[in-house]
């Protein structure tokens, strides 16, 4: 394994530690699609943005939007680990008064792109700052990460639609298909049949890999660099809770309030795998 | 400041030929204005400049929840869009978009609602919006304007790209009355006193505006002076101004092409109960769906005439 992977492999256990480490300070929290979209966070953020902490509206930056907005404790813990404020801030997920709420404000975070948390929106904000970028002549890249349940919504494939007739190559969506949405199953509620068609069918260029592997994740988001012309897919294959076995195993796990208790040994494993990791390093 | 020209004529001018000009001049002065359409670009004007510029004048296709969320990301960007589509889409269809991907993530856009009310006209009941003002008031940040000549358009459009939040234009396609001379400017959120009366205040906007000014006149014939005031700004409204006139007057009629539920009435009802209890009447939509046919048909269907102002004015005057 080389130390690229081996050290984001690594940033995404302090990601994932961050996601619990936030909601065991409410008690409460979107854990399971926080943790389903951890490796891909930290692949853009730790080996492919183009981002300056020290400045988190520079025009020229690469953005992110988290349409699925409810992965908002992961994108904190992520620009938290980044420097973009102080890492400890993060715990107050959801306190009266926080900058760190549910779903993504960028207007109070530092770091966030867009505000999203309606589902679907983010999509055409993401679409519009990418042709925005194009328009002002930025080469900047937009990251788009979208939810399976999400795309029950119409709005994302107008989005889609538009972005592909437009041939906006600066954009890169990521479908984080973790099977499932609030209620229940993506495949029982309103079976999707398949997105890598769907994307391919849109005019999108698309890969599927394993979303849980920051490596296969690399992979595909450097192999879209010599595609132009085309906006991007990426299929995520991950697991709701991913990294965190008791979560991954709850059926609900859209929204937890686990025990103080079981916080506690979450994180105590997580740091534990931490520190295995730093060792073989 | 304005020069007040009206005499009860129309004005030469129908919006569909300035809307579009109007843009099109704003795209060419200011590289950062950027216009999208949701295919009714053909309507007010624009399509042949879109053939040309494409990028600066952007067709979404039929899909205004979408132009919305672009418009957003556009003016996150550096942009200042400009949004237009009938009025029902403009406000109904997109309403989610324009309270969060504009007005909650604080990215400034303009959004021209067309054919207002009864200007749906032929369109009828599915394209007819009596709720638009209702909707939009509800956004914190917005400004709203009903636009009562084409003078004030032009004005009031360039001075509204420039402003934060989310900024909601209704206006129709077709001839209003001549009110304003070339060159009059407004001030957002400043009514404009037509006609001074000691009797009774008519508040009104769009193309009630003609429709209170003729009713004044013949109420003036029966002994009665009415105060006529073109609200043209629903938000933030000018509460100076209503509040001096009834005061001055001790009785409110509004009228507006609008649902009375939630718009220029509701707001002036609103303003008087909290601050001046004053009696009140309405000329507007009685909370009622839209239909098909002529405009001037619409208007008496749903009482937005001159003639029903009249009657209700009298009846209110019983009331003071």
């Amino acid at each position: 394994m080389d130390s690229n992977v081996q050290s984001l492999e690594k940033f995404a256990a302090q990601i994932r530690l961050g996601v619990v480490e936030a909601i065991q300070a409410r008690g409460f929290g979107h854990i399971g699609g926080s943790l389903s979209i951890v490796d891909t966070l930290a692949v853009l953020y730790g080996a492919v943005m183009r981002i300056d902490p020290s400045n988190p509206r520079w025009p020229e930056r690469d953005k992110l939007v988290c349409s699925k907005g409810h992965a908002g404790p992961a994108i904190y813990a992520a620009l938290g680990l980044l420097g973009y404020f102080p890492y400890e801030q993060i715990k107050t997920l959801n306190q009266p008064g926080t900058n760190f709420p549910s779903h993504c404000d960028r207007n109070k975070t530092p770091g966030v792109d867009m505000t999203t948390g309606s589902l679907g929106q983010g999509t055409s904000l993401a679409v519009g700052m990418a042709l925005g970028d194009r328009l002002k002549g930025r080469d900047s890249k937009m990251y788009l990460i979208v939810g399976d349940g999400e795309l029950n919504e119409g709005q994302p494939w107008e989005a889609f639609m538009f972005a592909s007739s437009r041939k906006l190559d600066n954009l890169t969506v990521f479908i984080d298909w973790n099977k499932k949405q609030l209620d229940g199953y993506v495949a029982e509620i309103n079976d999707p049949i398949g997105f890598a068609p769907k994307m391919e069918a849109f005019g999108f260029h698309t890969q599927q890999v394993k979303g849980n592997s920051v490596e296969e994740v690399l992979a595909a988001v450097k192999a879209c660099e010599g595609v132009k012309g085309r906006p991007h897919a990426i299929v995520l294959d991950t697991i709701k809770g991913a990294g965190v076995k008791e979560v991954e195993e709850t059926f609900s796990n859209h929204s937890m309030a686990p025990s103080k208790e079981a916080c506690e040994g979450w994180v105590r494993n997580l740091k534990a795998e931490l520190v295995k990791m730093e060792a073989g390093e | 400041m304005q020069q007040i020209i009206y005499n009860g004529s129309m004005d030469p001018r129908a919006f569909k030929d300035v809307i579009g000009k109007t843009i099109i001049g704003l795209l060419e002065s200011d590289s950062n204005v950027i216009y999208l359409d949701a295919d009714l670009m053909s309507c007010i004007g624009t399509y042949t400049y879109h053939q040309a510029h494409p990028e600066r004048a952007i067709n979404v296709g039929v899909a205004e929840a979408n132009m919305m969320g672009i418009a957003g990301g556009l003016a996150a960007s550096g942009f200042k869009p400009i949004c237009h589509t009938f009025g029902p889409f403009a406000s109904r269809r997109s309403f989610d978009q324009v309270f969060l991907s504009a007005g909650y993530a604080r990215n400034d856009i303009t959004v021209i609602g067309t054919d207002p009310g009864v200007c749906a006209a032929f369109n009828g009941g599915t394209h007819m919006p009596f709720e638009d003002v209702a909707l939009y008031r509800t956004i914190p940040t917005a400004t709203i304007v009903d636009i009562t000549d084409t003078i004030m358009f032009e004005d009031l459009l360039k001075q509204l790209i420039e402003r934060k939040g989310v900024k909601y234009i209704r206006v129709g396609r077709k001839n209003n009355a001549k009110v304003y001379a070339q060159g009059s400017t407004f001030e957002i959120g400043k009514a404009i006193k037509l006609r001074e009366g000691k009797d009774l205040s008519i508040v009104a906007c769009g193309i009630m505006v003609h429709e209170a000014l003729q009713a004044s006149k013949a109420l003036a014939e029966q002994g009665i002076e009415a105060e006529v005031l073109d609200m043209f700004t629903i938000k933030p409204l000018d509460m100076p101004a209503l509040l001096e006139t009834a005061q001055k007057t001790g009785a409110v009629l509004v009228t507006e092409n609008h649902n009375k539920i939630g718009g220029l009435y509701a707001a002036v009802c609103e303003a008087l109960a909290a601050n001046l209890p004053t009696p009140a009447a309405c000329v507007a939509v009685e909370d009622e769906f839209g239909e098909v046919g002529p405009q001037d048909y619409l208007q008496k269907r749903y009482g937005l005439t001159a003639e029903h102002i009249v009657e209700v004015a009298k009846g209110l005057l019983k009331r003071k």
